[in-house]
Formats: structure tokens, sequence, C-alpha cells
């Protein structure tokens, strides 16, 4: 095929422990350390191997953000992928919108294949790539922990809650990442050096004729209440016993 | 002025501090528990390590190095500090001296060392030349086109690892105002060369796993062509090298410090006593203030230092400054990132025993606390006529 489009999405780093800003407004970023959203790492990683098969010429990553985002597509391209395109925009995205604006590069790049993230890890919303798909009017296989590319279909192994389903789909088509399908590479030195001179494209979010969707405003955000400290008991009658204490059985 | 990290920067400290966690942690245990890094484990380390491109990245990239300025490589060993030197050194980092290479010497020692080939140590130390490193006596005499040597040197790092050493040793003595001098020259000599022993050294307690070695010169014929530099003038070759080397101590201590902190924070928020977080005892908390104050100070210094080499800037006096802080500094923050876990952080169920422990080396290694007291002070009075 002739190219996959990455979504990369710039989230707090994983090892950072969130803490909600003291007006509710939201997740407090200022000086916390961001990275890709891990999904979408694995996402790349997929990416570059399958053109390292020679079975794509060509990775695209692409970020809907602030222009702060252009850190995590330079660790895209560090990491292998040949150019990036930054949607640039300011205000909160919600899935819909997110997919909207994909959609729009779908159209512009003609990819053959989209690898997501299953989820982003701030808002864990899990839609972003079923609502490409539909757009895209085109199949998706979500949750994908093994994909092995068959000419103009893939078969794809899910992770879903009863075990593993496998399912062949017709490219091109949206596949989303989840953890156990590979594990991302290191950056190379080299690469580091040279991701500064791969072009790095930036659209203002208003140029992609893109609507937004506001269908969910964020109203508060609060931190998780405090687990009350749990108690020991020795066996089951005991277990049952505290339940009943509790009125929970 | 910039204070921020340029995005490669970013990615470099990334990468490093992700291969630290993921390939240098989990065999930490083990080599301190068995003093010994199994070869395969290191030999694995230097593989991934040349795969990822990170192999000897403080060498000129013209021969295959990845040719890092100082700020970049400082800003690398700072994370690689965070992991125990046992294993980093797998990390490849070939003595930068290499670069005076000449001649048929770059194909037999530089680029081995860089691709990771053949592995470097460096001998300086004598039993009775420590600080006065002048006054070794190890000597060699010359004989047709050929050296001589006979001597001893210890205290040498890593030497059991290594395929060859770089080695200081007296050519010649000459008069000065000052009295005798003696006249160095820098030497690369193979393991397996005649009348060249490598001995095993002492038990440290700093740096399990990390051995130095002694090393014997019994008539040992050396060809003119294993001179490093020229002759009698082994102390010019060094002067930068040991630059580097001083910064290298300074940020790995910082590295070091802040994984010592980053343990004793959460500690502090977590642990109760007196029906309350110890960290709301102004005690502790203050300690931890005190500690990241420390530790950003002397990050600063190392980095501003390592800045002023890259612009070419005189930096020995800041090099000597970062060194004595940073290294002075590792010291009350292993200690203090003890007293906040109490008994348990003497236990080795947790790596602050052993930070404590490894960072009594740093104030004297590559130079004391006080030859560095030494410097900058000279520094300051030599040009008033002090
Ligand atoms: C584990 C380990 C690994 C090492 N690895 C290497 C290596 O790879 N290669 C190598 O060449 N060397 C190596 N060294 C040697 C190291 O650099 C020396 O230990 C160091 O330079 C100090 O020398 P010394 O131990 O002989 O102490 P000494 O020089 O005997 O010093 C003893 C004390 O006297 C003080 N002192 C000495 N002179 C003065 C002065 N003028 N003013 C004030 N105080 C002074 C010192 O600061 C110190 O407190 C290593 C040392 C150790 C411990």
């Amino acid at each position: 095929m002739e190219k996959i489009l990455v979504g990369l999405k710039r989230v707090v780093d994983y090892n950072v422990r969130v803490r909600v800003k003291s007006d509710g407004s939201g997740v407090e970023t200022d000086g916390v350390k961001m990275s890709i959203n891990p999904f979408d790492e694995i996402a790349l990683e997929e990416a570059l191997r399958i053109k390292e098969r020679g079975e794509a010429s060509e990775v695209v990553v692409v970020s809907v953000g602030g222009s702060e985002a252009q850190q995590q597509l330079r660790t895209g391209l560090a990491m292998g992928a040949d150019r990036a395109i930054l949607v640039v925009t300011e205000s909160e995205l919600d899935p819909l919108t997110g997919a909207r604006v994909l959609m729009e590069l779908v159209d512009r790049e003609q990819p053959g294949l989209v690898l997501l993230g299953k989820q982003a890890i701030d808002n864990d919303n899990n839609q972003t790539g079923q609502m490409l798909a539909a757009l895209w009017g085109r199949p998706q296989a979500t949750f994908a922990s093994e994909v092995v590319l068959n000419g103009d279909t893939a078969k794809v192994t899910r992770e879903v809650d009863v075990g593993l389903e496998s399912i062949d789909i017709d490219l091109p088509a949206v596949i989303t990442a989840d953890l156990r399908l590979n594990e991302p590479r290191y950056v190379k030195l080299p690469d580091i050096m040279k991701a500064k001179k791969k072009p790095l494209d930036e659209i203002q979010f208003a140029e992609m004729g893109v609507e937004s969707a506001v269908p969910v405003a964020n109203l508060q955000f609060e931190p998780p209440q405090q687990r009350a400290k749990g108690i020991m008991v020795d066996d089951v009658a005991g277990l049952v016993s505290a339940l009943k204490d509790k009125g929970l059985l | 002025m910039d204070f921020g990290l340029s995005d490669e920067q970013q990615l470099i400290v990334d990468t490093v501090r992700s291969f630290v966690e993921k390939e240098i942690y989990p065999h930490e245990q083990e080599v301190e528990r068995s003093g010994h890094v199994p070869e395969e484990v290191g030999q694995e380390i230097a593989q991934k390590c040349k795969d990822i491109g990170f192999f000897a990245s403080n060498m000129p990239a013209e021969h295959g190095g990845g040719g890092l300025g100082h700020l970049d490589f400082t800003l690398l060993e700072r994370e690689l500090g965070r992991g125990s030197m046992a294993l980093t050194v797998f990390f490849g980092r070939p003595s930068g001296i290499l670069a005076a290479c000449e001649g048929e010497q770059i194909e037999r020692y530089l680029r081995p060392a860089i691709r990771g080939d053949k592995f470097d140590a460096l001998a300086m130390t004598e039993p009775g030349a420590g600080s006065d490193v002048r006054g070794m006596q190890c000597t060699a005499r010359q004989d047709g086109d050929d050296w001589v040597v006979n001597g001893t040197k210890h205290f040498i790092s890593h030497a059991d690892i290594a395929d060859f050493i770089i080695v200081f040793i007296a050519t010649g003595e000459e008069e000065t105002d000052r009295g005798k001098k003696k006249k160095i020259s820098c030497f690369l000599v193979d393991r397996g060369t005649p009348g060249f022993e490598i001995l095993p050294g002492y038990n440290s307690v700093s740096h399990r796993g990390y051995h130095n070695c002694i090393l014997n010169f019994e008539d040992c014929r050396l060809p003119s062509a294993q001179i490093l530099g020229e002759v009698h003038r082994g102390f010019e070759v060094a002067n930068e090298w040991l630059y580097a080397t001083r910064l290298t101590v300074a940020t790995m201590s910082v590295g070091r410090a802040r994984r010592a902190f980053d343990l004793a924070l959460p500690h502090a928020a977590t642990r109760k006593q007196f029906g309350q977080q110890i960290g709301k005892f102004q005690g502790v908390s203050f300690k931890l203030a005190d500690m990241v104050t420390d530790i950003d100070a002397a990050d600063w210094l190392t980095l501003s230092a390592a800045w002023r080499l890259d612009k070419g800037l005189p930096a020995n006096r800041e090099i000597a400054s970062a060194k004595v802080f940073a290294t002075e500094m590792l010291a009350r923050v292993t200690d203090e990132a003890i007293q906040i876990f109490g008994g348990m952080g003497l236990m080795d169920d947790f790596p602050l025993e052993r930070f404590w422990r490894d960072s009594r080396v740093e104030r004297i290694w590559d130079g004391t606390s006080e030859i560095q007291r030494h410097i900058i002070s000279r520094e300051l009075l030599r040009p008033i006529g002090g």
C-alpha cells in the first residue's frame, strides 16, 4: 500500500500523577511532562513495522492540538515516520470533531490504512477510531493485538472481553491498537538528528472546513474520592458477615 | 538566556531514561548481590545501545561516533547516572582522549572503540601517586624505537573488561624554575602485551560490580607507535579529556540524586506516623525542600559548565565547581533520603543504601574535593598574584 496514516495525541505522560486544577476547569498540564499517548505510540510502531516489511511505502503521523504537539510529532518522526501534519487548534477536542478532522486528512491523503490508539489515556473515550470508520464508510478493527496484512485485506486479532477474536477486514480500514500489539522501539540517536529535517506541516483548524461538534461540554473536574481504608478479613465467613454489617448483602 | 531543552535534547533525555529503566534497573539487584555482571548481560546492553545508535555518542561523527556536544552528552550521562555503573559502563562511551589517535592508531584503536569492538580503560593513578599524578613512579626508558616500561598502576576502573588501556607513564625529567619535573607520555597498551599484567584490584564499598584493577609492568616493551599524541606531552592530550570526565562525575551525581529523591518524596507523602503523613512534619518536609534545591543547583551548575565548554569559553573553574558541588550534594541527598525512609532506608530491599555507598567515591575519584577546591581557588588567586 501507498501510505499509512497514524494519529498521535499529546497527553500527560503516563508516569505523572494527574492533578485537577484548583478551579475544577480541567487537569493541570502546566510544567507537567507530556508524551505521545501510549496506545498511539504502539500504533506508530506497528505502522513502521509494516513499512519495514515492505508492505507500505510511507508513514504519515498526524496530530490535532496546540502547537506544542509538534514535540510529539517530532518524536514520531524520530521513531521513523516520514512526515507529519499538525492541525492546530487551541480548543478542547471531543472525539467526533477529532474524527472529522481525521476524515478530512484521509480525504486529502488517501491512505490505505489508518492506525490509531484504541483510546487516549487523558479522557479514555475510546471513540475516535470507531467514529472515523463510520464517517469514512470503511471497516474497523479495534483493540488489535495482532495485524497481518494480506494484499487488499487484513487479518486482525482483537482483544475482547471473552478472549481473542480474529477478523478479516477489507482495506482501506481503521485499526486501533491495544497494549499487546507490540513494544515500541527506542528512538535512535541518528534519527533524532534527522527528525529535524523531515517535513512537518501545520494547518490551522479553521482552514480544514470541519464543523466542530460540541455534543459534550465539560462542566467540572474533580479528583476521585479518597478510598476509605479497607479491612482484612480472615475467611469467607468473615467476608460475608462484614458485607452484611454494611448492609451490602 | 534559554533554560529549556530543545526537542532533540528532550528526546535524548527521554530515550536514555527509558533505556536505563528498562534495560539497567532490572539487573541491578543481582549485580549488587553477586558483585559481578554476567558477560551476556553486559554484551546485551552494549548491543542494544549500538542498535539504537547511542554507542560512542560522545565520539567524533567523522569516525562513526554520535558527535554529541558537551551539553547534549552531559544530559545523556545525567540520565545514565540513575543506573548502576557496573551496568551503564556497557552503554559505550569510549574515552574522549582517543580522538587524539593518529595514523594507523585510528584503525587500531579509535574506530574499534567507537564500534564497540574494543573496550578501553584509563590509568594514571599509582599506589604512591594519587592526587599528585606527576609524582608517578611508573617509567619508560627508551631503547631504540621501543620504550621499556616498569611500574605499577592501581585503582584502574573496568580494566577487567578492557581490551586496551590508555596509560600515563613518566618518560623522562626536565629542569624547571621550580625544580625537577617529570615528563609524561600517554601510551596505548594492549591486553596480552608481554610484560604487562591486569590483576584484580580491591573490593570497594562503592559501585559493586564495577571493578578496579592493578596493572603491572615488568620490562614491558612498547613500540613508539603506541604513544598517543606527542612524546612527553601526555598531559596536554589529557587535559580536555579530564574536563569531560569531571563533568561526567558531576552530572551522574545529579541523576542519581534525583532517583534517590524520587523515592524519598512519595515515601514522605504516604508513610504515616503519629496519625499523619510524615511529610506533614516540618522536620521532614524541609528536608525535601533542601534536597530539591541542592539537586537543582548542582544540575544547573553542571549544565552551564558543559555549555561553556561547547561555547569554547574558559571552563576549568566552573567544571571544578560543578564536580565538587554535585558530588557533595549527592552525599547530602542520599543521606537525607535514608533519613526520610528511616530504618528501611538502610536495607538492601531498597536501592537507597546503595546510592549512599556509591556516593562516597564520587568525592574521591577524578580529582578529590580538595583538589577541585585547589583548582577553583588557584584560578581566582593566580591572576592577582595570590
Ligand atoms: C574506585 C576507584 C576507581 C578509580 N578509577 C581510576 C581510574 O580508572 N584511573 C585512574 O587513573 N585513577 C582511578 N582512581 C584513582 C583516583 O583518581 C584517586 O583515588 C584520586 O585521584 C585520589 O588519589 P589517592 O586515592 O591516592 O589519594 P591521595 O592523593 O593520597 O589523597 C589523600 C587525601 O589527601 C588530600 N590531598 C592530597 N593532595 C592534596 C592537596 N594538594 N591539597 C589538599 N588536600 C590534598 C586528598 O584530597 C585526600 O583527601 C580510582 C579511584 C577509586 C577509589
